[in-house]
């Protein structure tokens, strides 16, 4: 399997303050790979490093064997921050169609692809308000939508599910799941809900910067004797304690 | 086209934020007519009271405009009682003028009347005071003071709400996380500024003609140029103040920091844009007056508004604007950088 992701030695911090130090790890093709941790323990910082929009202090990260940050790269890339980045004077569809229209599409694919995009997420009845009246788990949506908007090969998702109803999470799993599968596609997720980082292939666990361990949930649980990944998270951390 | 796609954008937002469309295209209009009554209102009578002074004298003053009343004897208490804004008293052939001063402008306007009808006798005593003919070189008798300062006010306003909504236009991208965003996007820098110059410019411009249009127009405010270059100087201004707020807004955390320059930024410069006259200051305040892009816009503007130059005359205050706006929007890539380094 090609590596759609290869991070090496990456370490970052923001004036004295260690935020990552030397992660590296390899993510392969078409694979959900899951980043769980507290917050305020690096995740968010390594995901926009992986995006581009951070630079690390050290290491290298490669995306489909190209250095980031690489503008053409960014094409291949979907983003979703942890912060909902929408234009609230906007209307849903009027966001959509602007992060749209910044990727080379023709403006029917473009159509097409918001209708998707909004279909997937449940927002298709709710395009035509204004951002500004969405509620939390709307813009959660929105944000996601945007991200798939121009058909990413690589998907970075940081908490995509925050403020979503069950309902609604279990439906953006199975197209998650779904673009996996049927597209190929390759998934970064963040979380720190546990039952979220079952279904990933791969899991890092991630605590004050550094990745405790690595691998498939069920080789987790295994390696730590662990009944679920909550535990396999407690006992890996008194380890590096 | 990506920088297509984000002036669309921010067409649309400022268009649905009708609050900042008024501050934008009516707040000028409102505080220029507000000026224009107070600087065009009717100079008030000059009244001067006067002792022992002959009638040559008395004629000369009346000639030009000051009401002279006669008394037999007066004092500074007569002044103050009667409303007199100065005495003029001869006694043994020495003349000696009484100032009321609350307003020093009528003191100097006063005083000024007096020495012109003594040095007209004093060329032909004995005579009846011959007329002085005026002759002027820009504007005319009717020049009023607001004629002179409204190239000045028109260009200040352009400078300040262009600063501040482009300033807060891509401060709220930047708090917002859509900067960051974008940064996720193939976009590059140089797009964006662009956009963003493009997308405020616009307004800018829509701006300039509105407030040019409504002072010729409404406020009667003589335009002795060309027109179309008073457009331009202000356009050129509006590229300036778009580069610089856009480029102030990277050291704004919030709005209220944004407001916080204008003190520092925009307040000054009005000191220097020529409603005071900037070749009177001393030398090292001149030297500040060559800094601040205000300064050459009023030069420009007065030059076409009010002495109706051409545009061989304002080449050199153009050319500074450019410059200015040159150093900012490089200024602005600079900083974009700590972004990402693409």
């Amino acid at each position: 399997m090609e590596h759609a992701v290869e991070i090496e030695g990456v370490s970052k911090s923001y004036g004295k303050k260690l935020v990552l130090e030397d992660i590296g790890f390899l993510i392969g093709e078409g694979m959900i790979y899951g980043l769980i941790g507290p917050s305020g323990s690096g995740k968010t910082t390594l995901v926009k490093m992986i995006v581009g929009i951070t630079e690390p202090d050290a290491g290298a990260i490669h995306i489909f064997g190209v250095k980031v940050p690489n503008l053409e790269l960014l094409e291949k890339v979907g983003y979703m921050a942890q912060a909902d980045a929408l234009y609230t004077e906007l209307t849903g569809k009027e966001n959509l169609d602007f992060f749209a229209s910044l990727y080379p599409m023709k403006s029917t694919a473009r159509k097409k692809r918001i209708a998707y995009a909004a279909g997937i997420v449940n927002l298709t009845a709710e395009l035509g308000k204004r951002v500004s009246a969405y509620s939390g788990g709307m813009k959660r949506r929105l944000s996601l939508a945007i991200a798939l908007v121009h058909n990413p090969k690589l998907l970075i998702l940081d908490e995509p599910t925050v403020g979503m109803d069950p309902e609604l999470r279990l439906s953006v799993w199975t197209e998650l799941l779904h673009l996996k599968k049927e597209h190929q596609k390759t998934i970064i997720i963040t979380t720190h809900v546990m039952d979220e980082a079952e279904r990933c292939d791969i899991v890092s666990l991630v605590r004050e910067g550094r990745i405790l361990a690595t691998g498939t949930p069920t080789e987790l649980k295994q390696a730590y004797g662990a009944m679920d990944l909550e535990e396999v998270f407690l006992k890996a951390g008194r380890e590096h304690r | 086209m990506r920088i297509l796609a984000i002036v669309k954008r921010i067409i649309k937002q400022l268009l649905r934020d009708r609050r900042t469309l008024a501050l934008l295209f009516f707040a000028p209009l409102i505080i220029l007519t507000l000026m224009y009554f107070f600087f065009n209102g009717e100079t008030e009578e000059l009244v001067l009271g006067t002792v022992n002074v002959d009638v040559w004298f008395t004629a000369a003053l009346e000639e030009s405009g000051v009401h002279v009343i006669p008394y037999e004897e007066a004092g500074r208490k007569t002044v103050i009682e009667h409303g007199l804004d100065g005495l003029l008293t001869v006694a043994n052939g020495e003349m000696a003028l009484i100032l009321l001063n609350e307003e020093p402008s009528v003191s100097k306007a006063l005083s000024a009347q007096v020495s012109t009808a003594a040095m007209r006798l004093a060329a032909a005593p004995e005579e009846r005071p011959q007329e002085i003919e005026v002759q002027y070189i820009y504007g005319s008798a009717d020049t009023a003071f607001f004629d002179v300062l409204s190239p000045v006010l028109i260009g200040f306003f352009v400078f300040f709400f262009v600063f501040l909504i482009s300033g807060i236009g891509l401060l709220k991208e930047r708090t917002s996380g859509t900067l960051e965003r974008l940064m996720a996007t193939p976009i590059r820098k140089g797009e964006l500024l662009t956009a963003y110059l493009a997308g405020f410019g616009l307004f800018a411009v829509v701006q300039t003609i509105i407030v040019v249009a409504f002072s010729i127009l409404v406020l009667d405010v003589v335009v002795a140029g060309s027109v179309w270059h008073v457009i331009l100087i202000n356009l050129a201004l509006a590229l300036v103040a778009l580069s610089l707020g856009i480029l102030l807004s990277t050291f704004a955390a919030t709005e209220f920091q944004m407001v916080q320059f204008i003190p520092l930024i925009v307040v000054p410069q009005i000191f220097f844009a020529g409603i005071f006259p900037v070749e009177g200051l001393a030398d090292w305040l001149q030297a500040i007056a060559k800094v601040m892009p205000i300064y050459y816009a009023a030069e420009a503007l007065k030059a076409v508004m009010y002495k109706g130059l051409g545009f061989d005359a304002i080449k050199g205050e153009l050319a500074a604007l450019m410059a200015f706006a040159a150093v900012f929007i490089t200024l602005n890539l600079l900083v974009l950088k700590s972004h990402r380094s693409l």
